[in-house]
């Protein structure tokens, strides 16, 4: 009878001892994944707060100036304009600024990333959801046409040095890389749209001419009206890729194994297709992560030229507006999309590239 | 005894500034050797004489003159009038100069904050560096254009010493980083670890051998971050959230755009200072690329 006992008992240790070897194992195993998890929780707890600080920084009480706009516009005493104002703020000027930190952080855990100081409709995942998709459609489609466009461009110089190519690339790289692409933009309205009339000079899509539907005429219209941007967009951001892959491809040119395909005899086509257009697009891949990243804060000024409805425009509407929760709102989620964006792409080139792991 | 001593401090003075007079002039002999560079580096000059010397020679008078609303190029107005007839060209001129400012010392706040974390963190290692490339990495992290309008609501922006901090405040995390990862690779180098065996001081170290070799690094940067500080200037003055000064040209800018684009008599107005960004950058461009040629021996070869 004891002896039974003794081998059950051991048996259940034994099992325990296997799966807390397999839970460590598992956790050894991916040491490095869990430190960069532990990093990016971090970094996202940290800049959760300097985001919130920094905005509580503006000067100037909300409550005071909006009394003050209410009394002048409504011609009410200031002090029945300071009451009524504190009842439509949704703000409470007694709170004590590390209460609303902690109900802020509150509102995070359950995803909700703050309401409006003026409208309790309105709310930063409102704003997100209604103005992400946009602001994700044109500036992605630009990201994507681009990063093609550049490596392309990029490797035909590499592989062409001091060729007619050549110059007029890196001339072509020269005046993209001069001109901001907000300004790029305006130059484009006011050529293509007040000049020559051919594109709509802002907007998303017009509401005359077609009603928002999975129909031919909406999708032409939304084309229509996104052609500005992105070729504003694609103009100045196929320099910077062109260099760096350009950069790429002259190392991945200097490599034995392209020495070695020549030797082969194979073409010069199917050389740059499979050796050293993937080998040179390889490093290439991390920035197109951060790149795509970074597009969920949006473009205020592009956004604002052609007045088309992103995050932001958005985003610096809210800021002249001191609209502080929204602003928070929508500045810890880019900043978590950020974060989020680099920790995948880390892991996934640490699971391709061993050598990456040891740092 | 003190005559001579005095003496001796002249002789060395003397043949310290002849050192650093022959290798400046060492340094512009390459410069103009680089097609690229002496571009670059005459549209730099013209743009910093035009703001020196600019407002003496063409005086701005910003007092409104009806008669004479949207003026075609002409001698008397080299690029017409705007919409108060006020000369565009002397416009230029005279906002060129708080332009140059804010570049100047944005570049300044951004390469000294940038090279001094990044130096720091990459020299002294363990809990600086981690503590360092933790705020960089927050740094990074939030959006900076956002962050950027934040701090202009802030610091209500009156002067360009104002804007520049605004401009810099939000921009060195990159440069700090680079800057890091060029001193954690010097730092295993031979002369280096050299020095630290024979004992020299750190300063000595820092200063005399890490900084000679990342001195066209930051060079290069420094005029990069001028660029881009027009950039981001012009784009803030766009917004209408630094509206001091009339004539820099981002408040031409937006002045011009807020007559209405569909009038055609204020694209012209619009194109000057465009324009001149425009050439302003492809020069910053032009010389910080010769210079990267020029400085960096390992891309000659390339």
């Amino acid at each position: 009878m004891e002896k039974e006992n003794i081998t059950a008992k051991d048996r259940i240790k034994s099992v325990l001892t296997k799966v807390w070897k397999a839970i460590v194992g598992f956790l050894y195993k991916y040491r490095y994944f869990w430190k960069k998890l532990g990093i990016a929780v971090l970094t996202l707890a940290f800049s959760t707060i300097v985001i919130f600080f920094i905005i509580r920084l503006i000067p100037g009480d909300i409550v005071r100036e909006y009394a003050l706009s209410l009394a002048s516009s409504r011609n009410i005493p200031y002090d029945e304009a300071y009451r009524l104002a504190v009842s439509l703020l949704n703000y409470d000027p007694e709170e004590s600024i590390f209460l609303q930190f902690f109900r802020y952080v509150g509102g995070l855990f359950r995803g909700e990333l703050g309401v409006s100081l003026y409208n309790e409709d309105i709310t930063a995942n409102l704003l997100i959801k209604q103005r992400l998709p946009w602001t994700l459609f044109i500036s992605s489609v630009s990201l994507l046409i681009s990063f093609l466009l550049g490596t392309w461009l990029g490797s035909l110089m590499a592989r062409k040095r001091n060729g007619a190519a050549d110059t007029a690339i890196s001339s072509y790289i020269v005046v993209s890389g001069s001109i901001p692409d907000y300004l790029m933009g305006l130059l484009l309205v006011l050529i293509f749209a007040y000049t020559w009339k051919i594109f709509p000079s802002q907007g998303n899509y017009d509401a005359f001419y077609s009603e928002p539907g999975w129909n031919f005429k909406f999708f032409y219209d939304v084309l229509r009206h996104a052609f500005l941007p992105v070729a504003a967009y694609v103009f100045v951001q196929t320099g910077t890729w062109t260099l760096m892959m350009r950069g790429s491809s002259i190392g991945v040119l200097g490599e034995d194994y392209i020495s070695a395909a020549k030797a082969r005899g194979l073409s010069e086509r199917t050389i740059t297709r499979k050796y050293l257009k993937r080998n040179a697009m390889l490093p290439l891949v991390t920035s197109l992560a951060v790149s795509f990243a970074a597009l969920f804060g949006g473009s205020p000024l592009m956004e604002s030229i052609f007045n088309y409805p992103g995050i932001g425009l958005e985003l610096s509407a809210r800021i002249g507006l001191k609209d502080y929760f929204v602003v928070q709102g929508i500045m810890f989620f880019t900043s978590s999309m950020v974060i989020l964006v680099n920790l995948i792409t880390d892991s996934i080139y640490s699971l391709i590239d061993p050598r990456v792991r040891k740092e | 005894m003190e005559n001579a001593k005095v003496k001796e401090f002249f002789t060395s003075l003397k043949r310290a500034a002849c050192e650093a007079g022959r290798s400046v002039a060492d340094f512009f002999k390459k410069v103009f050797q680089n097609k690229k560079a002496a571009t670059g580096f005459c549209i730099l000059m013209l743009f910093v004489l035009m703001a020196i010397f600019g407002p003496l020679i063409f005086p701005y008078d910003p007092t409104v003159d009806y008669e004479n609303r949207y003026a075609p190029f002409s001698w008397q107005h080299i690029f017409g009038t705007d919409n108060l007839g006020r000369d565009v060209f002397r416009q230029l001129v005279a906002g060129s100069g708080s332009v140059l400012t804010i570049a100047l010392l944005t570049g300044v706040f951004t390469v000294f904050i940038g090279v001094f974390l990044g130096i720091l963190s990459g020299y002294a290692g363990g809990v600086v560096d981690k503590v360092i490339q933790g705020v960089t990495n927050i740094v990074l992290t939030i959006p900076s254009f956002p962050v950027m309008l934040v701090l202009a609501a802030i610091f209500t922006i009156e002067d360009p010493f104002t804007f520049a901090l605004v401009l810099s405040a939000w921009s060195w995390a990159g440069l700090c980083r680079a800057v890091r990862a060029q001193v954690m690779s010097l730092r295993e180098r031979d002369f280096i670890q050299i020095c630290k065996v024979m004992k020299m001081s750190r300063t000595h170290i820092i200063v005399k051998e890490l900084m000679p070799n990342i001195a066209s690094y930051i060079l290069i940067n420094f005029i990069m971050t001028m660029r881009s500080a027009i950039t981001g200037s012009v784009g803030i003055m766009m917004l209408g959230l630094a509206a001091y000064d009339p004539t820099n040209w981002g408040s031409m800018l937006s002045n011009a755009q807020a007559q209405g684009l569909v009038n055609p008599k204020v694209i012209p107005v619009l194109l000057v200072p465009l324009v001149t960004i425009i050439i302003f950058q492809a020069g910053a461009i032009l010389f910080s690329n010769g210079l990267d040629e020029i400085l960096n021996p390992r891309l000659r070869i390339g």
